[in-house]
């Protein structure tokens, strides 16, 4: 059922039943009605509706609004006497503002006027958020340190446990990707390579590129994005939960009791996981140079042994020991910053992923101009 | 430690206040709030929505800095311990949280032995006993193996029970014991609070807004109002008090 709105001279009648379905509709049939040339000032006569809801009620209240957007004046007729108890009601409440276009004067205003202010807030909070990071990074690297000397505070099982999370079911996607990587590698080098009839060099360039590059940095990324997460996310669950405050009252450190574990695993699974990436790829970039390019296995093993320098495999495995305290600490720390709900958590999951990616890259950049820049 | 009188205060707060957010969007929770828990005292903190209760035990036990005033645990003042002092002071108290706030990644019987696993020297097989024989005082024997999620709501409360008993605290906290439960298992929980307080003489601060429960504990009350304290007796005299603040709270429907 839908209201009826008749215009008679300047009385306009609504009848029927106003209600949060017939609201919008009655809108659309008023504005109708106004921009069709409707009189100075308008009578609304009330007293054949039939039915009011809270959206009926909030939109009667809103007729003065609607109506000074056309330059018309309004007057609200009185609300048939059974609905008049929930109608009074509702109007109580004080919530529809009748003046809008002033809001919007004071909302302008308010804008500019806060713009230094706002600026000056988000300097303070990302100063504290430096500070907070400061902290809980020198906190769980000494923790980590200590925890060699002093077990308490350390549940046991907990280490082998998330080593097999981070490292052994880590294992098959982080092989995965690297065989491809190899493959790819291997494909897109030979296409430049060929050109100046050097496709023995294929081999050379992808040890070099596997062990140096690759294997730690895709090693790394995937991991920031599996285990990263999953650390973000339980850290803030558990502080959703009041989980992180009970430990607390228990005297226990959450630090220890969670993170310690965690960082101790990635910074033992994330260099082997590197082993692994590193052979895995070389191993993607064999199989599609002797399918593709016509060397002999035996030719690519000889060139990869021979361009392989122990620094290199060295190398990778100094980053990612640095890329697993990186996400291992970056992560903690966006589990512990989460704020608020359920969002919070997404929140802080995605931060985790992303910080941990950029700092990895910013990483890999400074090792890269440690050990390589002559 | 010990006052004059023999009495030994386990809770002493002085003109505490506490706020949240920056200096320019400060948002007061407690203002100049004074308490006192005696040895053996039971303690309900009442008031409604919002008004400051949670954020009181939150600052006693030292989940939440004070702004000003002192807030003395067992005689101490846990927010200018260092972190050392603070563990062995939190070490005598025991805290139930509103939820429960078991580790979800560990069973019932794991959470329960945490602190005695953290704390103590004891062999596994000892802490397995005492962890069973706690289960079983408040009723769930044989859950530990379970993990906290396969536990309905009572049970979670009872299992964090437990667990906040396991160090065999001078002091309980308890953050809205029957909230959310079945009237029977609200009170079967208020039951095993009293029986800790009066067989073990342990000091029980129970936040709650929960008549029935404020009825049964029939302890000291303090109620608190938009973050001050509104009034301060005993349970009986609440009741009979003539002040419109505790008549509201203690009589909604108007009747007196």
């Amino acid at each position: 059922m839908a209201a009826r709105l008749e215009l008679t001279g300047d009385v306009l009648h609504i009848s029927g039943p106003l209600t949060v379905a017939s609201a919008g509709d009655a809108e659309i049939q008023l504005r109708q009605i106004l921009s069709a040339g409707a009189p100075q000032h308008l009578q609304i006569d009330l007293t054949t509706i039939d039915r009011l809801d809270t959206g009926g009620a909030v939109w009667l209240q809103r007729l003065p609004n609607i109506a000074q957007s056309v330059g018309t004046q309004i007057t609200v007729g009185d609300v048939p006497v059974s609905l008049r108890a929930f109608y009074e009601s509702v109007a109580s409440t004080g919530a529809v503002t009748q003046d809008s276009a002033a809001d919007e004067s004071v909302e302008i205003e308010r804008t500019t006027e806060d713009f230094l202010n706002r600026l000056g807030d988000r300097a303070y909070h990302d100063v504290n958020a430096t500070m907070e990071f400061l902290y809980v990074m020198s906190d769980l690297t000494w923790s980590t340190v200590e925890c060699l000397f002093r077990r308490r505070g350390i549940r046991q099982g907990t280490f082998v446990e998330q080593a097999s999370i981070i490292g052994a079911q880590g294992l098959g996607i982080v092989t995965l990707v690297l065989f491809l990587v190899g493959g790819v590698s291997t494909l897109q080098a030979a296409a430049q390579l060929r050109q100046f009839g050097a496709n023995v060099l294929v081999a050379d360039l992808l040890a070099i590129g596997i062990t140096r590059e690759l294997g730690p940095l895709m090693t790394a990324i995937i991991i920031a994005g599996r285990s990263g997460s999953a650390f973000a996310a339980e850290i803030a669950t558990m502080k959703f939960t009041e989980e992180i405050d009970a430990l607390q009252t228990m005297a226990i450190d959450p630090l220890k009791l969670i993170a310690v574990p965690k960082m101790w695993a990635m910074l033992l699974s994330l260099p082997l996981l590197t082993i692994m990436a590193d052979f895995v790829g070389l191993l993607g970039g064999t199989v599609t140079g002797v399918l593709s390019l016509d060397i002999s296995p035996a030719t690519f093993f000889n060139r990869v042994t021979n361009a392989l320098l122990l620094k290199d495999i060295v190398t990778g495995l100094v980053k990612s020991i640095s890329f697993a305290w990186v996400i291992t600490t970056i992560s903690v720390f966006r589990g512990l910053q989460f704020r608020g709900g359920a969002a919070g958590v997404g929140n802080a999951t995605t931060s985790a992923v992303v910080t941990s990616i950029f700092a990895i890259i910013v990483l890999d950049l400074v090792w890269g101009l440690i050990f390589y820049l002559r | 430690m010990t006052t004059d009188s023999n009495i030994r205060p386990l809770v002493e707060v002085e003109g505490l206040c506490v706020s949240y957010g920056s200096d320019e969007n400060e948002h007061r929770v407690l203002e100049g709030v004074d308490l006192r828990v005696e040895d053996g005292d039971v303690l309900c903190i009442v008031g409604g929505s919002g008004c400051g209760k949670s954020t009181l035990l939150k600052t006693i036990i030292g989940l939440v800095a004070p702004k000003s005033g002192q807030v003395r645990l067992l005689g101490e003042s846990l927010h200018t311990l260092t972190e050392q002092d603070q563990a062995r002071l939190l070490k005598r108290v025991g805290v139930m949280f509103q939820y429960g706030a078991l580790l979800n990644s560990l069973t019932v019987g794991e959470n329960v032995a945490l602190p005695l696993q953290m704390h103590t020297d004891w062999a596994p097989d000892f802490i397995e006993d005492l962890v069973e024989t706690r289960l079983a005082l408040v009723g769930l024997d044989s859950t530990s193996h379970l993990l906290p999620t396969q536990l309905s709501g009572g049970m979670r409360k009872r299992a964090a029970l437990a667990r906040a008993m396991s160090l065999e605290p001078e002091i309980l906290f308890c953050d809205e014991p029957g909230a959310g439960l079945d009237p029977e298992t609200a009170a079967g929980i208020d039951r095993l609070l009293l029986s800790l307080n009066q067989q073990l003489g342990m000091g029980i601060v129970v936040v709650t807004h929960e008549l029935l429960s404020i009825d049964r504990l029939n302890g000291d009350l303090v109620m608190l109002d938009d973050g001050r304290v509104a009034y301060r007796g005993t349970v009986a005299s609440a009741r009979q008090a003539d002040q419109e603040g505790l008549r509201r709270f203690f009589y909604p429907d108007g009747a007196a």
